[in-house]
């Protein structure tokens, strides 16, 4: 990879995150996010920060509300309670109504990546990645091709471009949904269990390019139960158990040395599921 | 059969031929392109979270599905001018079939709206877009492969249905046989050429509609 996306895709944006001095402020700002599905409290005060730069992992056991964490940083889920501060945008959903043009504005903020990948079947390769840019953000057609093409290099997919999603395996799709989300040169990118619908041996060459994109200094937040994916590039892992953050800290913290028995358990099960 | 019965046959041959073409085919054409514009509307309005907006829709379908294209094409030929609005049997019959369509449409290209997972509008959005691009250029365009099947059935039927129009005096296909047998006593043979041409252009849209189902799946794994 010659040339990282940073330096194509935060041209002429606003963001500093990928400025070579880390700033002090966090490019995440999430405090007392709450969220209720009927009567079942799936979220209640979450707080954290994400610095700029930095790869931030969610997990712990299923309904525990890590997806729900997630898809609230975009409002595809919209939070009761809660603010939600992405850059310069800010979004308190505490104060109804939210309106249509907040949840764009802060949507447009973050690169999405499905655990299901969600391309458009009727959409090449090459028209996916660029139905961002083209269809949404009405950016010329031919450099958005082109940028497009550099995208699908990156994630090793180039000579894939005129394919239609169905004639690639799980693990390219979900490299072409990447490619994507990353076309709408977004401040962070967002994971939701990337892997998780995937074949086995299909695991390793996306989070490889996930790799890539943390060494080439893409602010990420991962749902993830990949935990030596974890250990290796998080910066930040956070536990969560019951709809709470149970327990944060590094890799190295949260993942070796557990303070809590509910982390401690969770890890046991997810690293020796037949003990 | 006799010859004077097979020299009626074939000097029919030519003006049924000419009521298809001038009248049959383009009341249906035309009634199937502004009723699917208005079952598209219809559909997007009974997927409207506004109550009001969503209960009008079902009210209109309720109508239209509730009474026979029959009375419908009456009530506007003969009915309306009551009320001093007055059509010539050609739009008359084009405004009744639209309606007739616009009804049974919506309720095939609402479900076919129904049919796209909900991943593709989460997509669609996390990418930008918004409400018309997500359904002109992500939505609509899967829907439509679903919709095709039912939608050929609504328009092979109106091929048919519009021989109704017959009654409003318009001169298409039935009404050209009818005219033909009435002083010879020959209905069974100028209805029989007049449902070989039925028939006929039935045939070439189940055709059409078999190469479109196929160019609608060049996406899919078959």
């Amino acid at each position: 990879m010659t040339e990282s996306p940073r330096s194509t895709t935060s041209t002429g944006s606003a963001s500093s995150a990928g400025s070579a001095v880390r700033q002090p402020d966090p490019l995440v700002s999430v405090s007392g996010l709450a969220k209720s599905f009927g009567s079942n409290e799936v979220l209640r005060s979450i707080d954290f920060d994400v610095a700029p730069g930095s790869v931030n992992v969610l997990i712990g056991p299923s309904g525990s509300g890590k997806t729900t964490v997630l898809r609230s940083l975009n409002a595809l889920d919209v939070a009761d309670a809660g603010v939600v501060r992405i850059g310069d945008v800010e979004v308190d959903f505490g104060q109804r109504p939210v309106t249509k043009r907040q949840v764009a504005t802060l949507r447009a903020q973050s690169g999405m990546v499905f655990q299901s990948h969600h391309l458009f079947p009727h959409l090449s390769v090459l028209e996916n990645v660029t139905a961002g840019p083209v269809l949404a953000q009405r950016r010329n057609r031919p450099e958005a091709e082109a940028e497009a093409r550099e995208l699908l290099r990156l994630v090793g997919l180039e000579e894939k471009a005129d394919a239609y999603p169905y004639q690639l395996s799980g693990g390219q799709q979900q490299r072409v949904g990447i490619a994507r989300a990353l076309a709408i040169r977004p401040q962070l990118m967002l994971f939701d269990e990337p892997t998780s619908a995937l074949d086995p041996e299909l695991v390793g060459e996306v989070l490889t390019v996930m790799k890539d994109l943390a060494t080439q200094g893409w602010t990420m937040v991962v749902v993830t139960h990949e935990i030596r994916f974890a250990r290796q590039v998080a910066d930040q892992v956070l536990f969560m158990d019951g709809g709470v953050i149970v327990e944060r800290g590094t890799a190295d913290e949260v993942l070796t040395r557990p303070r809590t028995e509910r982390a401690r358990q969770f890890l046991h099960r997810i690293l020796d599921p037949l003990d | 059969m006799n010859d004077q019965t097979f020299q009626l046959i074939l000097d029919s041959l030519g003006p049924l031929l000419r009521a298809t073409v001038t009248t049959t085919i383009p009341l249906t054409l035309i009634s199937f392109v502004l009723g699917l514009v208005l079952a598209l509307g219809v559909a997007l309005m009974r997927l409207s979270s506004v109550p009001v907006v969503s209960g009008l829709a079902r009210l209109y379908v309720s109508l239209v599905r509730g009474t026979p294209l029959l009375l419908q094409l009456f009530i506007i030929y003969y009915g309306l001018p009551a009320m001093g609005v007055r059509f010539d049997p050609f739009p008359a019959a084009v405004i009744a079939f639209t309606l007739n369509v616009g009804g049974y449409a919506a309720e095939v290209i609402r479900s076919a709206i129904l049919s796209v997972p909900k991943g593709q509008w989460e997509a669609a959005s996390t990418v930008g877009m918004g409400y018309t691009t997500t359904l002109s250029r992500v939505v609509l365009p899967q829907a439509t492969r679903t919709a095709i099947p039912p939608l050929s059935n609504t328009l092979i039927s109106l091929v048919k249905d519009t021989s109704l129009a017959s009654t409003i005096q318009v001169t298409e296909l039935l009404r050209v046989a009818q005219e033909a047998a009435a002083p010879t006593y020959e209905f069974f043979a100028l209805y029989g050429v007049a449902a070989v041409y039925y028939w006929g252009v039935c045939l070439v849209l189940s055709f059409a509609q078999a190469r479109l189902e196929e160019r609608q799946n060049r996406y899919v794994a078959t």
